[in-house]
Formats: C-alpha cells, structure tokens, sequence
C-alpha cells in the first residue's frame, strides 16, 4: 500500500509527510518530524512514556496512527518551554529531583500539564490518578507528585 | 493495508461491501494498535469511522439518550445530563485504562472488541441499552447483550457499523451502577464486573431491575434470575443474599492469572450485593 499524505500541525508548527498506514504517530513523530522527546516504552499504551496532546486531549501517541494526524493539532513536550525558558512544570522537577533516568519524564510533563490546564488545584488524590497511566519505575512517583502539586501553586500565584 | 477515513455512513458502508480481505472497523483504537503492534491482526483496510457526525452526536428526546458509538470516555464523563440519568454507564465507560486511553477509547469500540472482561458492556446490559447497527441492507437494533457472542467476537457482519447505542427513557426514581473487582485500584482489567439497573416506588420497594455481569464467562451476561431477587424488595439482606446466591449461580469463569474459578464465583455475589446498594440509593435518591 502507498504512503499517504499527512498534513498536521504539531507544536503550532505545520508538518506534511508522507506515511505508512500501519505507522503509529509515536513513530512519526520521532521517525519522521525528528522529535524525540516522546518515548516508547511499552507501545501498547501501558507506560504513557508516549503522552502527546491532540486536539486538546491527553493520549498515548503509540494508540494513535501516524495517517489520525491529518488536520489535528498535536501538542509534544518539544513545545513545552517557551525558548530557553523551562515551564514551570519542568523547573519544579529538577528542583525536586523528580526524575532519575528520564525516560518517563517527557510523557509525565506532558500529562500534568494537560492536567494543570483541566484542573489548576487538583488534590494530591486527584494528581495522583491522572497520572496512573504514567509508568517510572525509578523515583518511587512521590518526587514526581510533590514537583506537580508544588508547580500547580507555583501557576496559581502567577 | 489500507486506511480510510469517510466522512459519510454512506461512504464507511461502501468501503466495507467493497472490502476485498479482511476490513476491520478503527474507532479509538485503543486495542487494534494493540493488537497491530502484537502482529495479532492483520487487516486489508482499516475504516476509521470517527469522522461521521451520527456516530459522534449525543442526543436526548424525552429522556431517552442516544450515544454516537465513537464517543469516548473522556467525552461521555464531562456530560453532566447523561451522568445524572446513567452514572453506572458513564463510570463503567471511565474505568476503561488510562486517562490517556481515557482521551481515546470509545463505548462503541468497548462494546465491539467484546471482551469478556469489558467493564461497559455490563453496565450496558443493565441499562437495557439498544445498539443501532446499519449495513448494506438497512438498519437493525440489537441489544447490547447479543452483540459479543465470545472473547472477541461479535454477532455483527464485516460490513455492518454500530452507529449509535440508545437508552430508554425511565421514571424519576430510577439508578444503575457499575462496580468491578480489580486487586489494585486504578489501570487494571476487571477480575469481576456487575452492573445492575433498577427502579423503586414511592415506598422505596424495587419494580424492574436488569443485572448485567462481566468477567466470568465467555462473554458479558444478562441474568435475569438475579434481577428477579431485587423485585418486589427493598434490598433488605434476605433479599441480598438470595441476589449474591444467584448470581454467583450464573457465574461459568476460568481460572486465569487475574483469579480462579472459586474466587470469582464468590467475589461476584459480593460486587453484586454492592453494586445493587449504589444503584439503590441512587434510585431512592
């Protein structure tokens, strides 16, 4: 079967490419549009490492076919600092330490701050189920909950 | 393979009756990647219907719902009135995964890919949901009950489409609920699953009830001899016991990793008993 043409927005940027069928957006997007940030961890939507946003919902990229993207607006953790400004998301887990490999970091950072946009002052609780679809089998996740609940805070004064 | 998107019904049920090979229907596709990554299918054409403005309308006449099959989690959750009349659909849709698949994963494809353990099609069952299912000679309903016939499978033809699931309109004093067992809290498959649909009098005495299970068979059931403990009670603990009784009489599981035989049988009487309290005091109001 013939590639298919593919034109979508990722990061406020249009991409065009051209796709296989059987291509996953995971896959496009680190194959084809270069970003790499998104990681694949079980690409069968298990570990969120893959977390992108589409049209304004949080999904794993590696459930979605590179070919779905056509005419959507997909958000990575690319388009996640502003320049060399990190979001404030970003800045709470390094100064939480909220990361150790960082593989999961990415798909993390991605889901918190689809979470932050829904829900600026989630409880612990409520931090804590959003990201039950987030894998990270190295900080033990209370790092990670303190970086998001202590960034949440941090955007609510702002 | 071939992907499609249609836009039209119409042009989703020309792709199928042409269809040379296997076609297979891509909704949320939170299990055909699955499956596509796992080299478990192995289609000649995907159909991706989330473009067809029927299948994505949520619509209410009288009370009665109807639910575009491609609706997802996400979507059905931030729907207050459909909420209100059926929380026990609403929140058996939303224990599906992630909040990731959450944003993905449709009550069309949940009811389709027929897993055993689908924690929908239960909740479907009790609230006498009727599937709306077009294909190359027309139009048919089928009840939830008889679209999955096994573990993956379904009653439904290669070239017919699940367009819509409606709910009846029902009195004021009416709730359903959904529970499941699962041993942990979030992000799992359903161990057992039990929905249970029902409505009360003024004096609080239960009139209908439909007891959907999940989990313990090959398929999702509807078992009427459980809905038939709760009429005419008001869920005293006679009345409890007798449902659990029953229940755990239409369980036929397998012993797998998630449970054996003998803890299943048991542990769906208990979910029975407290899936029936919520749905009760939902109703009771």
């Amino acid at each position: 079967m013939a590639k298919q043409h593919v034109t979508t927005t990722v990061n406020n940027d249009e991409f065009e490419f051209l796709c296989e069928p059987k291509a996953s957006m995971l896959d496009v997007l680190r194959d084809e549009l270069n970003l790499t940030g998104s990681k694949e961890g079980c690409a069968t939507g298990d570990c969120g490492a893959c977390s992108v946003v589409m049209d304004g919902r949080l999904v794993c990229s590696c459930l979605v076919l590179g070919v779905e993207m056509e005419g959507k607006s997909i958000e990575t953790i690319e388009g996640m600092a502003d320049g060399e400004k990190l979001h404030p998301l970003q800045q709470q887990f390094l100064d939480h330490a909220a990361l150790q490999c960082g593989i999961c970091t990415p798909g993390v950072l991605v889901a918190a701050k689809a979470l932050l946009e829904k829900n600026p002052d989630p409880t612990e609780t409520e931090v804590r189920y959003w990201l039950a679809g987030n894998l990270c089998r190295c900080t033990g996740y209370d790092k990670i909950i303190r970086a998001v609940m202590d960034a949440a805070k941090e955007m609510r004064a702002a | 393979m071939q992907y499609e998107a249609p836009q039209t019904l119409d042009a989703a049920l020309s792709l199928l009756a042409g269809a040379t090979g296997q076609a297979r229907i891509l909704a949320g596709g939170t299990d055909i990647m699955v499956q596509l990554h796992m080299d478990t299918t192995d289609p000649d054409m995907l159909v991706d219907i989330k473009n067809i403005s029927e299948l994505r309308a949520i619509t209410e006449t009288d009370g009665a719902f109807t639910i575009g099959a491609v609706t997802t989690g996400a979507e059905l959750g931030e729907n207050e009135a459909v909420k209100k009349m059926w929380p026990g659909v609403v929140e058996g849709l939303e224990l599906i995964g992630s909040t990731q698949v959450q944003g993905r994963a449709t009550i069309g494809g949940n009811l389709c890919n027929a897993s055993p353990a689908a924690d929908v099609i239960p909740a479907l069952i009790a609230a006498n949901a009727i599937t709306n299912v077009v294909g190359p000679n027309g139009s048919r309903e089928v009840a939830a009950e008889d679209i999955p016939v096994g573990p993956g499978k379904t009653s439904l033809a290669q070239d017919e489409i699940v367009v819509s699931i409606s709910f009846p309109a029902r009195g004021a004093r009416a709730g359903d609920a959904y529970l499941r067992f699962i041993p942990r809290t979030e992000m799992d498959i359903a161990v057992v699953g039990v929905g249970i649909s029902l409505e009360v009098d003024e004096a609080g005495v239960c009139t209908q009830a439909r007891v959907g299970l999940g989990a313990v068979a090959e398929k999702a059931l509807l078992v009427p001899e459980a809905a038939a403990t709760l009429i005419g009670t008001s869920l005293d603990d006679a009345a409890m016991e007798k449902l659990a009784a029953a229940i755990s009489a239409a369980c036929r599981p397998i012993n797998d990793r998630r449970g054996t035989i003998e803890f299943r049988t048991d542990v769906a009487g208990v979910m029975a008993r407290r899936t029936a309290k919520i749905a009760y005091d939902r109703a009771v109001g």
